[in-house]
């Protein structure tokens, strides 16, 4: 051995011979992975790429009651500006959207953080916290159109108690009936990023907190100086989470208002779907469907951008 | 004939090259150290004996057949990882007969593997355990056994030390020294701990950004070193690198060290170590290399026989590490470390007299950090 | 976080009391909607008109709950919400199976057998957790139509797991991602190939992110609604769109505790889930949703 290497004559296979192949491994293992990944890829590539690209094709069609394939351009897409009932779910989803997030971003941060005292029975708790998340929109749609009701709901419980003049009657008024979406979706996800919150919180290490009580802070001051900041991807994922729900918004929409009254609180999904489905608008529908698409993005972008750069850098 | 032979491999992982033409070949029965900092390429060359990573040009042969393109399982060659990768649903005895269940040997075989492995080892009372009731020494056994159960040609070991404590890691090296006598397997061992390089090698491989500075002997490696960071990467205190100049004295050479507001300090370069290109250099910067052993503490009794050049310097630190004593010495613009007996009663701010075996010094070029003499 | 170090004064006491005064009034909020429906699902009618929301069910009856599973009206026919009930399982189960098997596979090789692109089949994979699935309704609806399985069972368990797939090699791919390479390596040294070493090695260390994946894709399946209502007949529909029906079927006088009945058969399997397993339930909200 040492550093002259008999030079092999026998074997001798020409170099890089097998240079071409990536890896050594008998044909077919080779390619199992890619095997098995392939009908995965072809479906995303179908299902999600290919019919993202087919509903914008559409949206540039004058399709009503089937898919027709005559072009007029952006047509659709100036009928939607012009459209006010798109306007109204627009302007909807703003208010539900804003709302829903900052209400189920004070609500979660706050129980989180009183549940991270050294609660007894903290798992009870926090299992009741949580649970609505585990139903169906449906579900939470139907429970609480009977308890917003004015006649049977709170409305008559509390005038029952004796306060005549209690009114409640928000979903019954165009005017404020978005905002009952608002506590039904809050009453179910306010929960989840109360867990998001209490799992950021747990992970946070302790010697931190105990070098600011040393340094003298209070203990709100501590939450709002030392512990919150911390907690800002937490915020971020929450706010990202919950912006995706909101635009997402359909179901809940369908079975607690069902879009009323008149078309009140319609949001893009349930507008997307009426004129898709029900109206015989398909390129309108189509349109909407990618301007949503658009707004998911929007704010799906800047999230992916800032996760990989922070990732790179850490 | 050569049980493992590397060809000229070379590595990229994109524009990285991390393997730049290594090639090595070990003989049947050789335990080959391969040693080098951290990110040198050790496990990437390692990955590629195994056929975990395809080479992206070389070849491998194992036993004389070209194995670059077989697959891992197909070249029928066993490695212990540094974490050990026992697998974690499976009992120890499951863990070390998985290998020849894949290979299809029959059950009563299998056992009689594990049974042999599992003596050998001592680890006939662990075999119904999953690894993670075990301790770090014995999930190390096992590992070790997984790879002896099959006896394949080649046994590759990645740092299967380094996750043990110091206690046990002597212990075990004395052990994985002791297996390799018996059995006369032929092992590539990567480490960075140059104690193990030193003890268990038959051969040592110094590896530095993806290339082999040296192959050879642990007494070449260690005496002989090809360069600077040869010389500094093996022995621990490592080898003083001192400047000096090099100056004609009545046609032989000698050393001066700038000692700026002191005596002047020469040293004489023993006559028989004279190289050819020595006479090049004068009056140039060079690296004297000298090791802390190579310093003795001047000895009444000793100062007839005792060969090699006088010093005297004022001790700056002294550590006693109970087998013996380091010292650390400014000499000239630089301060060395120095080995010394366990008897040597000297304080520190004391000045000593110090005796150099310049038989052993190495020379190096200042620029190219190559070996001169 | 929180060992902080209290001396127990009378105003530190008052302090713990509102600490559990607001943590009980919100936990108030979150349990009433539950005891309401639950309340109401065993009163009578005229219990109903009478007494209040809140007032104790006086004569509880089943009722309710019979009438809503076998004979309350959905559209236009009057068979209670159980057909659609055992319908919704009908598509959960295989849904959840065949996107939690592929999801594992598609982890395992992502991570484990990387190769020149497979970070972009990933990201690729992952676009799919994010879209506005309203975005591929009417493709998907002439699709369906072409293979010949529109309005069908088969049909919507394929619309799951299409856009399932992408949760649960999420799930998978994080999950082994963890798991080291040098198991797989060692594996492959031992002569194992691709499946064995999924199905010895890699399989049998999977269960905690399996429990997740199935109770992440049961949840998310079961409480569907949009791929129900634009997919499905009147044979076909999953519990969700019945209970909707039920719910806006208006012939004769509005039965409420029978819709709340109806809401509970629909919510009963999940909140199940949720209370056998709820670790894993916050497990997957948290993984599916935060980690990309
Ligand atoms: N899969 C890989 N992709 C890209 N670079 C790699 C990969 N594996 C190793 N490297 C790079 O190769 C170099 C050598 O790594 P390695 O062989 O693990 O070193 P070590 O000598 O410490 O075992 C390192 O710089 C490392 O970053
Ligand atoms: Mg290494």
């Amino acid at each position: 051995m040492r550093d002259s290497l008999p030079m092999k004559n026998t074997s001798a296979t020409p170099l890089g011979a097998g240079a071409k192949r990536s890896t050594p491994s008998g044909g077919l293992q080779a390619w199992l992975p890619r095997l098995v990944l392939a009908p995965s890829v072809a479906i995303s590539l179908f299902f999600v790429y290919g019919f993202m690209l087919w509903t914008f094709v559409l949206s540039l069609t004058s399709s009503r009651m089937l898919p027709s394939y005559d072009f007029v351009g952006f047509g659709q897409y100036s009928r939607l500006m012009a459209n006010e009932r798109w306007w109204v779910a627009s302007t909807n989803l703003m208010i539900f959207g804003v709302l829903f997030v900052l209400i189920c971003l004070v609500i979660g941060s706050l129980l989180a953080i009183l549940l991270d005292q050294k609660i007894r029975q903290e798992g009870a708790l926090r299992t009741i916290y949580l649970y609505p998340m585990a139903l169906s929109f449906i579900v939470t749609g139907v429970v609480w159109k009977w308890l917003l009701n004015p006649q049977l709901g709170i409305q008559a419980m509390v005038q029952g108690w004796g306060f005549e003049s209690f009114r409640f009657d928000w979903i019954t008024n165009p005017d404020m009936a978005i905002y009952t979406l608002v506590i039904a979706a809050v009453w179910q996800a306010s929960g989840f990023v109360m867990a998001l919150f209490l799992a950021g919180l747990r992970g946070i290490d302790d010697s931190i907190v105990k070098a600011a009580q040393l340094d003298g802070a209070s203990l709100p001051r501590i939450y709002w100086r030392v512990v919150m900041p911390c907690l800002r991807p937490v915020v971020f994922s929450a706010v990202m989470i919950l912006a995706h729900i909101a635009i997402k918004s359909f179901d809940l929409v369908v079975a607690l208002t069902g879009g009323g009254p008149g078309y009140a609180t319609d949001l893009p999904a349930t507008f997307m779907y009426a004129h898709a489905f029900t109206r015989a608008q398909i390129g309108l529908g189509s349109a909407s469907a990618m301007l949503m698409l658009g707004g998911v993005l929007a704010i799906l972008i800047p999230y992916l951008y800032s996760e990989l750069r922070s990732r790179k850098h850490g | 004939m050569a049980a493992l032979e590397i060809h000229n491999v070379r590595k990229e992982f994109g524009s990285e090259r991390v393997l730049k033409d290594v090639s090595i070949s070990i003989d049947s029965g050789e335990f080959l150290i391969l040693v080098g900092p951290s990110g040198c390429g050790k496990s990437t060359l390692m990955n590629a004996i195994a056929g975990l990573e395809p080479v992206t040009s070389g070849n491998i042969y194992i036993d004389g057949e070209d194995v670059t393109w077989r697959t891992p399982a197909d070249r029928d060659i066993a490695m212990v990882f540094q974490s050990y990768a026992l697998y974690p649903s499976m009992t120890v005895r499951q863990n070390i007969s998985f290998g020849l269940e894949m290979r299809k040997v029959p059950k009563a075989e299998r056992e009689a593997a594990v049974e042999r492995v599992a003596d050998l080892l001592q680890i006939t009372h662990l075999l119904e355990r999953k690894p993670a009731q075990l301790s770090g020494g014995q999930r190390q056994r096992v590992a070790m056994g997984r790879a002896l159960a099959r006896e394949p040609k080649v046994y590759l070991f990645d740092e299967p030390l380094s996750n043990l404590d110091a206690k046990l890691r002597v212990d075990m090296r004395t052990e994985i020294k002791k297996l390799h006598q018996r059995l006369g397997t032929t092992i590539v061992y990567v480490t960075h701990d140059q104690v193990e390089a030193m003890t268990l090698a038959d051969c040592i491989a110094v590896m530095r950004d993806g290339h082999i500075l040296q192959l050879g002997s642990p007494d070449e490696v260690y005496n002989n070193p090809v360069d600077m960071f040869v010389a500094g990467f093996m022995g621990s205190p490592s080898m003083n690198f001192i400047r000096a100049s090099l100056e004609n004295n009545n046609g032989g050479y000698q050393l001066r060290i700038a000692t700026p507001g002191e005596d002047e300090l020469v040293l004489p370069w023993p006559e028989e170590r004279i190289a050819a290109d020595m006479a090049e250099r004068l009056n140039q910067p060079v690296i004297l290399g000298l090791r802390p052993e190579h310093f003795s503490e001047e000895d009444e009794r000793l100062t007839s026989q005792a060969e090699g050049t006088l010093l005297s310097a004022s001790v700056a630190v002294v550590e006693p590490t109970g087998a013996d004593i380091l010292l650390r010495l400014p000499l000239g613009e630089q301060e060395v470390t120095a080995r010394v007996g366990p008897k040597c009663a000297v304080a520190a701010g004391e000045r000593l007299a110090l005796r150099v075996d310049m038989g052993r010094a190495i020379l190096f070029d200042a620029e190219t950090e190559q070996r001169i003499a | 976080m929180a060992n902080v170090i209290r001396r127990q004064t009378p105003a530190a006491r008052l302090g713990r009391g509102l600490l559990y005064g607001v943590l009980i009034l919100a936990a108030l909020f979150y349990i009433l909607p539950l005891v309401v429906m639950l309340m109401t699902s065993v009163k009578p009618l005229s219990e109903i008109s009478a007494g209040s929301l809140l007032s104790f069910p006086q004569n509880p009856t089943f009722a309710p709950w019979t009438k809503a599973w076998g004979e309350a009206c959905t559209g236009m026919r009057c068979d209670g919400v159980g057909g659609y009930f055992w319908n919704s399982f009908a598509i959960v189960i295989p849904a959840v199976l065949i996107s939690t098997t592929i999801g594992a596979l598609n982890g395992y090789a992502l991570t484990k057998w990387r190769f020149k692109g497979s970070e972009l089949v990933f990201a690729l994979m992952l676009f799919g957790c994010f879209i506005p699935f309203q975005v591929v309704l009417l493709p998907m609806a002439q699709t369906l139509g072409w293979l010949g399985i529109s309005s069908s069972r088969a049909g919507l368990i394929l619309v799951h797991v299409v856009f399932g797939i992408a949760f649960t090699t999420l799930f998978f791919r994080n999950f082994y991602v963890g798991i080291p390479n040098e198991l797989v390596s060692a594996a492959k040294l031992d002569g194992a190939g691709f499946f064995r070493i999924f199905w010895r090695i890699l399989l049998p260390v999977s269960a905690p992110i399996i429990v997740v994946s199935v109770i992440w894709q049961f949840t998310q399946i079961w409480n569907d609604f949009l791929f129900g209502v634009a997919f499905s007949a009147h044979n076909t529909q999953p519990v969700t769109v019945a209970l909707n029906n039920l719910v806006n079927t208006s012939t004769g006088v509005r039965e409420y505790n029978v819709d709340m009945a109806a809401a509970m058969i629909a919510a009963l399997p999940t909140l199940v889930v949720y209370v056998l397993a709820g670790k894993y339930f916050v497990r997957g909200l948290t993984a599916g949703s935060v980690k990309g």
